[in-house]
C-alpha cells in the first residue's frame, strides 16, 4: 500500500513496517541532494517529529515522521550515494523504514492520485 | 570629499531621473523631529591633516621593535617578511569579497584551500576550516562542538589554558547549561596541572581543554590525556597559542588531539595590540560536518578544469540560521592569507629553522637569569616562553623596566589578578631577541630587583 | 641610398580566422595558470634566509617533532608570482563596481592601510605596560566617541570581532539584563527577511526564534508584532534599514510596543551607511546596535575578513558590556580588564580589532561629520537612480523610495527560462560582481543592489545599460547568454554538487 504526504514523504507499507522516502516532487524542488542525516536504527518518534534531514548545496530540509513508530532500518546506501534520493527518489532512494505504533494515523494520508492532485494545487 | 565622486551637476541630474527635488525627499521615512540631527564632531580633514593627527597618537606608544622586548602571552614577535605585506595589499586580495561567486574569486579559494592544508599538516590533523577569528573565540567554538558530537556538557578547562580563553568560554557558555570546570593554574608544576586534567575526566565529561605549550610556557606530552579523554568517550581539545612551536614539538594530532584550536597570529600577522588575529582550527575527517566556519574544497567546472568553492555550506548560518553549528558568518581572511604566504616563503625546512632559533634564544635567555639574584626559573621545559619567580612583585618590576626602555614580559597577575602568583613572570624570547636585549633585561633586572 | 634592411610590418594587419589553439605552457597570454604550492615546491626549499644555530641543550622534554610537516616552501621569487597569479584571478572593489545588497562595498582607502601600519599602532603588543600604550587607548577612546556620537547611545563595546560577534554581545548583554531584573524570557522575534546570522545567534544564547511577518510594503507588521509581544518576548531582533533596503517608518511606535512589553529592541547595524549622519538610532528607540566596521566604515572586506563588530548600548544596557573596555582618567586614559558582576564577562581575547580601529577612524576622521553625512545621501541617491532607472525592465519588490540598496525579484524573468542565478552570472560577462542574490528570502529570486556612494555618476550609467541591456535579452528569448555564463571569466561555473558530495579539503600527494 503506498500512501503520502502533505510534506512530500511517501510510505510504503508492509504489514507493519513502513518504508519512507521524499517524493519526486520534493527532490526536483530541493536541486541536487549531497547530503542525509538518518535517525539511528532503534529510535523512536511521535507523528511529526523531525526524523531526518536532506541536504542539497544550497538548503538543508528537515523531513518529519509521518506516523508514530520506532526506526527499524535505515538506508545506508545514501551515505555513499546521496544522489539517489534524485534518481530513484521512490524505490532505491528510501531513507528509513519505520515499525507502525497506530496504523490509525495511515486513515488520514492520500494515495497516488490524491496526492497527484496536491501537487498540482500547488503549482 | 575625496572619496566622494559625486558632483552637484551629477546629483541634480540623478535627482531629476527618480523625480524628487531634495535628496531628503528620499528620507521620507525617517521622522522629521529625528531627520538631521546636529552631530558635534569635526568636519571633515585632508590626508595630510589625518596622517599628522594619527601619527602624532601612534608615537605615544612604544613600538615593540623599538626596544628589548619580551612580551608574550599568547601573542608573539616574529619577523614576518617585506614580501608578505606588499602581497596583501594587491587590491584583488584586499578589496575582494567572501568567495561566493567563485567564478571570479579562484585567487581566494585556491589560498584558503592551501592554507587549509597547511593548518592540518601543521597540527598533524585531517582538516581545518578556513579560519576562525581567533583562537580564544575558537576554543570556545570547539567546547560547543564537542557538546554537539559527544552530547554530553561538561567542559574540563586546564590550568594550562590562557586566562583570556578561559574566560572566552565560560562568557559564551553562560546562559546554557553546560558545565565548565576551570582547573587552576600552576606555574610552579606543569605536570601536576596535566595530572590535575587527567584525574578531573570522568564518564560526564565531554571534552577537556589543554594549552601546550601552556601559558606558563611548558611543552608537555599529553598522551596520557588523550587516553583519559578517549577511554570516557570524551574529545581532547588541544589549544596552541604559539603556532610557531609546531615546528620544533610533536603536534597535537600525533598526541591524540580531537580538535586543534590555535591562534596563527605568529605567522605572516603583526602585533596589531590584539587584533586582527587569526583562528585555526582542526579536527579530524569523522568530525568535519560538525565542524564550524568556512571550508573550501576541490571541485570542477564545467570545462573540466580543476577549482575551488565554499562548500558543506549547509552548516552554517546563512542557510541554516538558527540550527547552524555557529552563528560565525566572516573568517579572517586577509590574515589566513598573510600566514599562508609567510608560511610558504619558511617551508618545512625555513620554519623548522625558525622555530629552533626561537627556541635558542629561550635557552639562552634562561642561562642569562641563572645568575640574577631574585629571578627563579620555573620550567623545565618549554618552546620560546618560560615563566619566572621574582623576589618581588612582578608588575612593579615590569613597570620599573618600561621607565627604562625594556618591555619585560607580562606578570602573571594582570591575567590571574588576585589568584596568589603577583611574584610570577612570564618571559617570550623569539627569534627578534638578540644577545644584546637579553644583557639589557639582565642588567635592568639586577637594578630593579 | 644607405639601407637599413632590418625593416619589419608595423600595421595591425588582417584579422586571423583560426586562433582556437591550445598554448603548450597552459597559460592564455596574460591569463597565468598556477598550481598549488604543494606542486610547485618542496619540504627542502626555502624563501627565507633560516637563521644559523650553534648546537646546544634543547629543553622541550624531549618532544622534538620527528615526523614530517610536509609544507611546501618557495624562494621569494616564486612566491610573488605564485600569489600575484592567484591575485589576478580576483575580483575586487578596485575592480569595478560592487554591488553587493548588505554587504557595502565602499572604496577601501589606501590612507587608512598606510596608518594602520605606523609601527605604533601595529607593532604594539596588548599585554605591554599600559604607560606604554597611552596612544593606543586613545584611539580606542576616540573611536567610541565618534560610534556614540553618530548613533546618540551613551556606551560603546569595541571587542566583538565581526558583525555576528557583535550580535552575540548585543543578545548576551539582553539576556545578562534580564536574568539581573529576575525575569529570564525565552524568545525572540526576527522578521523572515532577517539575515541568518540573526536567528543563529539568538539560538546560541539559547532563545527560541519566532518569525514577525512583514506587510505588503515590505514593513514590519506593527499590529502583528504587538500580538507577539508577550512577556515571554526577550528581544526583537530588526535590521534598520531593513534587507529589503527600506526604513521602518513605524520604528518609534515598534519601539515603544518592544518597551511596554518589557523587552529590548536590538537593531541590527549593517545597514548603517544609509543613515548615518541622517538619524541617530539612539532617537529611535533602539537599546543594542552593532556596527559592520568592514562595511559602513571601509575596513577592507580582505575576501573574506577580518571584520570588526563594535555594539552601542542604551542605558539600560550599558552595565553589562563586556571587557575590555577603556575609561577616561584624571591623567590620560586605562583599561578595564576584569569584569564586575554586572558586565557580560569577556567575549575574546585581548582587546580586539585594533588594526580595523585605526582604519575606521583614519576613515571617520577624513570624512567628518559632514562627509559622513554627504556619503549616507550619495549611498542612498545611487541606489535610488538605479530603482528608478531599472524599474521598467526589472521587478522592483517595493515601491520606492528605497534607502542605501534597491530590491528586485524575479518577476521580470518569468517565462523566459532565465532564472536570478543565471542572471547573476551573465552580469559577470559584462564584468561585474553579481548583486545579492537570493536574499533577502521574502521575495523570490531576490536581487539585492547597492552601489554605495563610492560609484560616479559615469559607473552608474555603464552598469545600469548593462542590466538593461540583460534584461532584454532574457525578455527576448536569448537564453544561451544566460544558462552557461559565465563564458568569460577565468573559470566557468563549478560543480558545487560534487563538491559537497565528495568534500576535498586538502590536498594529498596520493592525488
Amino acid at each position: 500500500m503506498l500512501k503520502f504526504t502533505e510534506e512530500h514523504e511517501w510510505l510504503e507499507v508492509e504489514g507493519e513496517i513502513a518504508t519512507v522516502g521524499i517524493t519526486d516532487y520534493a527532490q526536483n524542488a530541493l536541486g541536487d541532494v549531497v547530503f542525509v542525516e538518518l535517525p539511528e536504527v532503534g529510535a523512536s518518534y511521535e507523528k511529526g517529529d523531525e526524523v531526518a534531514v536532506v541536504e542539497s548545496v544550497k538548503a538543508a530540509s528537515e523531513v518529519y515522521a509521518p506516523l508514530a513508530g520506532e526506526i527499524v532500518e535505515v538506508n545506508e546506501a545514501l551515505e555513499g550515494e546521496p544522489g539517489l534520493v534524485n534518481s530513484a527518489a521512490l524505490d532505491a532512494g528510501w531513507f528509513f523504514k519505520i515499525k507502525i505504533a497506530d496504523a490509525g494515523e495511515l486513515d488520514d494520508m492520500m494515495d497516488e492520485t490524491a496526492y497527484a492532485e496536491f501537487i498540482e494545487g500547488l503549482e | 570629499m575625496r572619496y566622494l565622486p559625486l558632483t552637484a551637476t551629477d546629483r541634480q541630474a540623478m535627482l531629476d531621473k527618480i523625480g524628487v527635488r531634495h535628496v531628503d525627499e528620499l528620507f521620507k521615512d525617517i521622522p522629521n523631529d529625528v531627520l538631521n540631527p546636529e552631530i558635534d564632531l569635526p568636519r571633515h580633514r585632508s590626508e595630510m591633516e589625518v596622517e599628522r593627527y594619527l601619527s602624532r597618537m601612534a608615537a605615544k606608544n612604544t613600538a615593540a621593535g623599538s626596544v628589548p622586548f619580551f612580551v608574550g602571552a599568547g601573542a608573539y614577535k616574529h619577523h614576518v617578511p617585506a614580501t608578505v605585506d606588499h602581497m596583501i595589499q594587491r587590491g584583488e586580495f584586499l578589496t575582494a569579497y567572501t568567495p561566493y561567486q567563485p567564478e571570479i574569486a579562484q585567487g581566494t579559494l585556491q589560498y584558503i584551500f592551501e592554507f587549509q592544508t597547511q593548518v592540518a599538516q601543521l597540527t598533524g590533523m585531517d582538516v581545518a576550516n578556513a579560519s576562525m577569528y581567533d583562537g580564544s573565540t575558537g576554543c570556545s567554538e570547539a567546547v560547543m562542538m564537542a557538546r554537539r558530537v559527544t552530547r554530553k556538557k561538561k567542559a574540563i578547562l586546564a590550568g594550562s589554558l590562557h586566562a583570556h580563553y578561559a574566560s572566552v568560554v565560560a562568557t559564551t557558555t553562560q546562559f546554557t547549561d553546560d558545565v565548565i570546570e576551570r582547573l587552576a593554574p600552576n606555574p610552579a608544576d606543569p605536570e601536576a596541572e596535566l595530572q590535575a586534567a587527567i584525574d578531573a575526566i570522568d564518564a560526564d565529561t565531554s571534552c577537556v581543554v589543554f594549552q601546550n605549550p601552556g601559558v606558563f610556557g611548558s611543552v608537555l606530552d599529553l598522551r596520557p590525556l588523550a587516553e583519559k579523554a578517549h577511554e570516557h568517550k570524551a574529545l581532547l581539545i588541544v589549544v596552541v597559542t604559539e603556532v610557531m612551536s609546531l615546528g620544533l614539538t610533536q603536534s597535537p594530532g600525533e598526541m591524540g588531539a580531537d580538535i586543534v584550536v590555535g591562534e596563527g597570529q605568529s605567522i605572516g600577522n603583526g602585533l596589531n595590540f590584539g587584533g586582527p588575529y587569526l583562528g585555526l582550527f582542526a579536527t579530524n575527517q569523522k568530525f568535519v560536518r560538525q565542524m564550524p566556519g568556512r571550508l573550501c574544497g576541490e571541485t570542477v567546472d564545467a570545462d573540466g578544469k580543476r577549482g575551488f568553492v565554499l562548500t558543506l555550506s549547509t552548516r552554517e548560518q546563512h542557510i541554516r540560521r538558527e540550527k547552524a553549528t555557529s552563528n560565525i558568518c566572516t573568517n579572517s581572511g586577509l590574515c589566513a592569507l598573510a600566514f599562508t604566504i609567510h608560511m610558504t616563503l619558511l617551508g618545512e625546512k625555513g620554519l623548522r629553522g625558525v622555530s629552533l632559533a626561537n627556541h635558542k634564544a629561550a635557552v639562552d635567555l634562561r642561562d642569562a637569569l641563572k645568575g640574577v639574584d631574585g629571578v627563579e626559573v620555573l620550567n623545565r621545559t618549554f618552546f620560546n616562553e618560560f615563566s619566572v619567580k621574582l623576589s618581588r612583585d612582578a608588575a612593579s618590576v615590569v613597570d620599573a623596566l618600561a621607565d627604562k626602555g625594556i618591555l619585560a614580559g607580562v606578570p602573571a597577575s594582570r591575567l590571574y589578578p588576585g589568584e596568589g602568583l603577583d611574584d610570577v613572570l612570564i618571559l617570550a624570547a623569539t627569534e627578534t631577541v638578540s644577545a644584546d636585549d637579553i644583557s639589557a633585561l639582565v642588567a635592568g633586572l639586577k637594578e630593579v630587583l | 641610398m644607405s639601407m637599413n634592411n632590418q625593416g619589419r610590418p608595423t600595421s595591425a594587419g588582417a584579422a586571423t580566422e583560426n586562433t582556437d589553439f591550445e598554448s603548450f605552457s597552459g597559460h592564455k597570454g596574460l591569463r597565468l595558470a598556477e598550481p598549488l604550492i604543494f606542486e610547485l615546491g618542496s619540504t627542502e626549499t626555502t624563501g627565507v634566509d633560516v637563521p644559523e644555530v650553534d648546537e646546544f641543550e634543547m629543553a622541550i622534554g624531549g618532544l622534538e617533532r620527528t615526523s614530517e610537516i610536509g609544507c611546501p616552501g618557495l624562494s621569494e621569487p616564486d612566491t610573488v608570482r605564485h600569489y600575484t597569479r592567484l591575485s589576478r584571478r580576483n575580483y575586487g572593489i578596485d575592480m569595478g563596481v560592487f554591488p553587493l545588497g548588505s554587504c557595502t562595498m565602499k572604496h577601501n582607502p589606501r590612507l587608512n592601510e598606510k596608518m594602520a601600519r605606523l609601527p605604533g599602532f601595529s607593532d604594539i603588543h596588548p599585554l605591554q605596560p599600559k604607560s606604554t600604550v597611552r596612544g593606543a587607548m586613545q584611539l580606542m577612546d576616540e573611536l567610541s566617541h565618534w560610534l556614540c556620537t553618530l548613533t546618540g547611545m551613551p556606551a560603546v563595546a569595541l571587542s566583538p570581532k565581526a558583525g555576528a560577534h557583535g550580535e552575540l554581545c548585543g543578545v548576551m548583554a539582553i539576556r545578562s539584563a534580564l536574568e539581573a531584573r529576575g525575569d529570564a524570557r525565552e524568545v525572540i522575534l526576527c522578521p523572515e527577511s532577517a539575515h541568518g546570522t540573526n536567528p543563529a545567534t539568538a539560538a546560541f544564547c539559547g532563545y527560541k526564534v519566532k518569525a514577525i511577518p512583514a506587510k505588503d510594503n515590505g514593513r514590519v507588521d506593527l499590529e502583528a508584532l504587538k500580538e507577539a509581544l508577550d512577556d515571554t518576548v526577550a528581544a526583537v531582533m530588526l535590521t534598520n534599514p531593513n534587507t529589503c533596503g527600506l526604513f521602518e517608518n513605524e520604528i518609534r511606535d515598534i519601539a515603544d510596543a518592544i518597551h511596554a512589553a518589557g523587552a529590548f529592541f536590538y537593531c541590527d547595524g549593517a545597514n548603517f551607511n544609509a543613515i548615518m549622519g541622517k538619524a541617530r538610532p539612539g532617537d529611535l528607540g533602539v537599546d543594542a546596535m552593532h556596527f559592520n566596521l568592514h562595511k559602513t566604515f571601509s575596513t577592507p572586506h580582505g575576501g573574506g575578513g577580518p571584520g570588526s563588530g563594535p555594539v552601542v548600548f542604551s542605558d539600560a544596557l550599558k552595565a553589562h558590556v563586556p571587557v575590555p573596555f577603556v575609561v577616561k582618567t584624571d591623567d590620560g586614559f586605562d583599561l578595564i580588564e576584569e569584569a564586575d558582576d554586572k558586565s557580560m564577562g569577556r567575549l575574546v581575547a585581548y582587546h580586539g580589532q585594533m588594526g580595523m580601529y585605526v582604519r575606521a577612524l583614519s576613515y571617520m576622521l577624513s570624512h567628518g561629520s559632514d562627509g559622513i553625512r554627504q556619503a549616507a545621501e550619495d549611498a542612498v541617491l545611487n541606489a535610488n537612480y538605479v530603482l528608478a532607472s531599472l524599474g521598467d525592465v526589472m521587478t522592483a519588490s517595493f515601491d520606492g523610495p528605497c534607502m542605501h540598496e534597491a530590491l528586485f525579484d524575479d518577476r521580470f524573468l518569468k517565462d523566459t527560462g532565465v532564472t536570478t542565478l543565471d542572471f547573476a552570472k551573465a552580469m559577470i560577462d559584462e564584468g561585474y560582481h553579481p548583486m545579492t542574490m537570493y536574499f533577502p528570502l521574502v521575495v523570490h529570486g531576490a536581487m539585492l543592489i547597492e552601489p554605495t556612494e563610492s560609484e560616479s555618476k559615469f559607473n552608474m550609467d555603464q552598469f545600469i545599460a548593462s542590466m538593461r541591456g540583460l534584461a532584454g535579452e532574457a525578455k527576448a528569448g536569448n537564453v544561451d547568454r544566460f544558462s552557461g555564463a559565465p563564458y568569460h571569466a577565468p573559470w566557468k561555473r563549478l560543480d558545487e554538487t560534487q563538491a559537497a558530495r565528495n568534500p576535498v579539503l586538502r590536498y594529498s600527494p596520493e592525488e
